[in-house]
């Protein structure tokens, strides 16, 4: 595995490739272009939107435009519903104990491959690299009956410890190259002034580390939010859905109900957007960066 | 490993002592910090791996243990079975709407933001929200888009006075249909590859090319492409890890049918393996695309990125 050192800040308007100056005829098909590109991503998400608020006769007839009438009972119907609020809180549950697990036990074990010097530690290394080589899915049918002996079917755990093992290599991964990278004079004074391994981790390094928790927080964030086979497999009861599931479910209660569909994956996808513009430098930075690490 | 892991001996002020008290305090922190992601990892993604290349010789159906030792025979019923050709087929098709236009497209839309023209970064924005959403809602939209009673196409037929057509209940249009979905999720992450490819390029290159009197398209063809052809084969290469994990967004869209004509590879290990309780031939295609996903890391890391 090549290693290419994490997180760089992606910022496209300060760094302009080349050009000094563009024609103003250069301009306006720029301009038209990257309109018509941002028509075609936005427009299935707005009438999706929008869709939510109509009839089901005025969906067939009127997909594209405002509706005639507002039917706020599909949102508010659902917005009422247990099972929406239910099943966010499962995608947040399942989420928040991957991530922490992820950062946790991939940040020990990183630490050790950056700092510590053992026996064995270079083939360790390419062991947990084996992980970034494949998809859960290919394991898909041992896991389950691993996971069924462990008593785990269709609890959270049983989502929550594949999904972090899957996410191992890639936390330790990116966690290894960043510490290794930190000022090396930090260590010679710390163990001049005699501090332990221990204590170096605790106070010195996690300090210092914040982008990069943050960058591999962010990737197990949204990679457990968005995951979708994994819970599918391992849950069985409606209750402990997240998400991704209960949409396939709600589409199957409701498949002749479009509106009822549209305003349900309005909602679901409420959250990801808002989270999104509030914090989309971070947010992409961190997908991008972390992506390229393999 | 780094060279500075153990204080080296030019630090005199290091007595003897406390280089052993260093050398003492190693072991604990290893025993503490290791076992947990070790235990993690081989309990939940290499001994799987193991127990399905085992799993993969015999009929088994989940209960008790596998006693009824087939052979090879679950691999010859996946290399007869039309439906897994066809997935091979619809990879392979993803991978080359990859190259021939998710690439372009990203280059393009990449080169036009990262000039300096106002508005890049709300466009850079929209871009790449797509990619943030969830496969499986993607896929639920675009359901919706291509709905030919209710759906975006219904209305666009509707306005043309046409009938609308159902690609995602038409075999021969499905697949196609799906590769849109893929390239309008995917395109916005390929794009910042790209953004970030271009950052890293020499201004001064570039500036050179100028002073000699390069047009645009020019410095583009000349200069840039040949100094981006990294960024290129790590988008090609992403698009080919993801089109051997692509499920998700199928499920919602199509499930893998018209009579199997939108399978990928893990979405026929789910409908004939998992569904059905296969555990042997759903095992058997795990080994496969295992093996195809390793070798194709392996041999494209060594073939066409060794340089990067």
């Amino acid at each position: 595995m090549t290693e290419i050192s994490t997180a760089q800040p992606i910022d496209a308007a300060s760094a302009p490739s080349s050009g000094q100056r563009i024609r103003a005829g250069t301009k306006v098909y720029m301009y038209v272009s990257l309109v018509i590109v941002a028509a075609i991503v936005v427009v299935p998400l707005i009438s999706t939107a929008l869709g939510g608020f109509k009839t089901l006769g005025e969906l067939r007839g009127n997909p594209f435009g405002l509706p005639t009438e507002w039917q706020w009972s599909n949102y508010t119907d659902i917005i009422v519903s247990k099972r929406y609020w239910l099943q966010m809180s499962n995608s947040l549950i399942i989420a928040l104990l991957t991530v922490f697990l992820t950062l946790t036990f991939g940040a020990m074990a990183a630490f050790c491959f950056a700092h510590i010097r053992f026996f064995g530690a270079d083939y360790l290394v390419n062991y947990f690299l084996i992980g970034l080589m494949f998809p859960a899915a290919t394991a898909i049918l041992p896991l389950y009956i691993r996971i069924r002996d462990l008593g785990l079917i269709d609890t959270y755990w049983g989502v929550v410890l594949p999904q972090v093992a899957f996410g191992m290599g890639m936390s330790i991964m990116l966690f290894r190259n960043y510490f290794r990278n930190l000022p090396t004079e930090l260590f010679d004074a710390a163990f001049v002034d005699g501090c332990g391994y221990m204590r170096f981790f605790w106070h010195i390094t996690l300090p210092l580390s914040r982008p990069i928790i943050a960058t591999v927080g962010i990737i197990s964030f949204v990679g457990s939010w968005n995951s979708y086979i994994v819970p599918l497999i391992m849950l069985n009861s409606e209750s402990r859905y997240p998400w991704p599931l209960g949409i396939m479910i709600y589409r199957g209660e409701f498949s002749t109900e479009w509106q009822l569909v549209l305003a349900f994956i309005t909602l679901t996808i409420l959250p990801t957007i808002i989270a999104f513009f509030l914090a989309q430098k971070h947010i992409i930075a961190g997908l991008t960066a972390g992506a390229v690490k393999s | 490993m780094s060279a500075n892991a153990v204080p080296s001996g030019n630090t005199l002020a290091v007595s003897r002592r406390r280089k052993r008290s260093l050398a003492n305090s190693k072991w604990p922190v290893l025993i503490l910090f290791l076992p947990p992601a070790l235990l993690l990892f081989t309990v939940l993604v290499i001994l799987p791996m193991g127990e399905a290349a085992w799993y993969s010789f015999y009929n088994w159906n989940g209960y008790g243990s596998p006693t009824q030792w087939v052979g090879w025979r679950n691999y010859q019923l996946i290399f007869r079975n039309s439906a897994f050709t066809q997935a091979l087929i619809n990879n392979g098709l993803i991978v080359l709407a990859s190259l021939c236009v998710q690439v372009p497209l990203a280059l393009w839309l990449a080169t036009m933001i990262s000039s300096r023209i106002k508005g890049a970064l709300f466009f850079r924005l929209i871009f790449f929200l797509p990619y943030v959403l969830a496969d499986v809602a993607a896929g639920m939209i675009w359901r919706f888009v291509y709905d030919g009673d209710f759906g975006l196409v219904a209305g666009i037929s509707q306005m043309l006075g046409v009938q609308a057509p159902f690609w995602l209940a038409d075999r021969d249009a499905a697949m196609y249909a799906i590769l849109g979905v893929v390239v309008w999720k995917y395109f916005g992450f390929h794009m910042m590859l790209f953004i970030a490819g271009l950052q890293a390029i020499d201004k001064s290159v570039l500036e050179a090319a100028d002073i000699d009197g390069a047009t645009g398209f020019q410095k583009f063809r000349l200069v840039t492409l040949p100094l981006l052809g990294s960024t290129v084969r790590l988008s090609v290469f992403f698009a080919v890890v993801g089109s051997l994990q692509l499920f998700d967004m199928i499920m919602p869209l199509t499930g893998g049918g018209p009579s199997n004509s939108t399978q990928t590879m893990v979405t026929f290990l789910y409908n004939f393996g998992v569904t059905r309780m296969q555990v042997g031939f759903g095992s058997a295609v795990g080994v496969v695309l295992f093996v195809i996903c390793v070798t194709l890391a392996f041999s494209y890391k060594r073939v066409f990125m060794r340089n990067d």
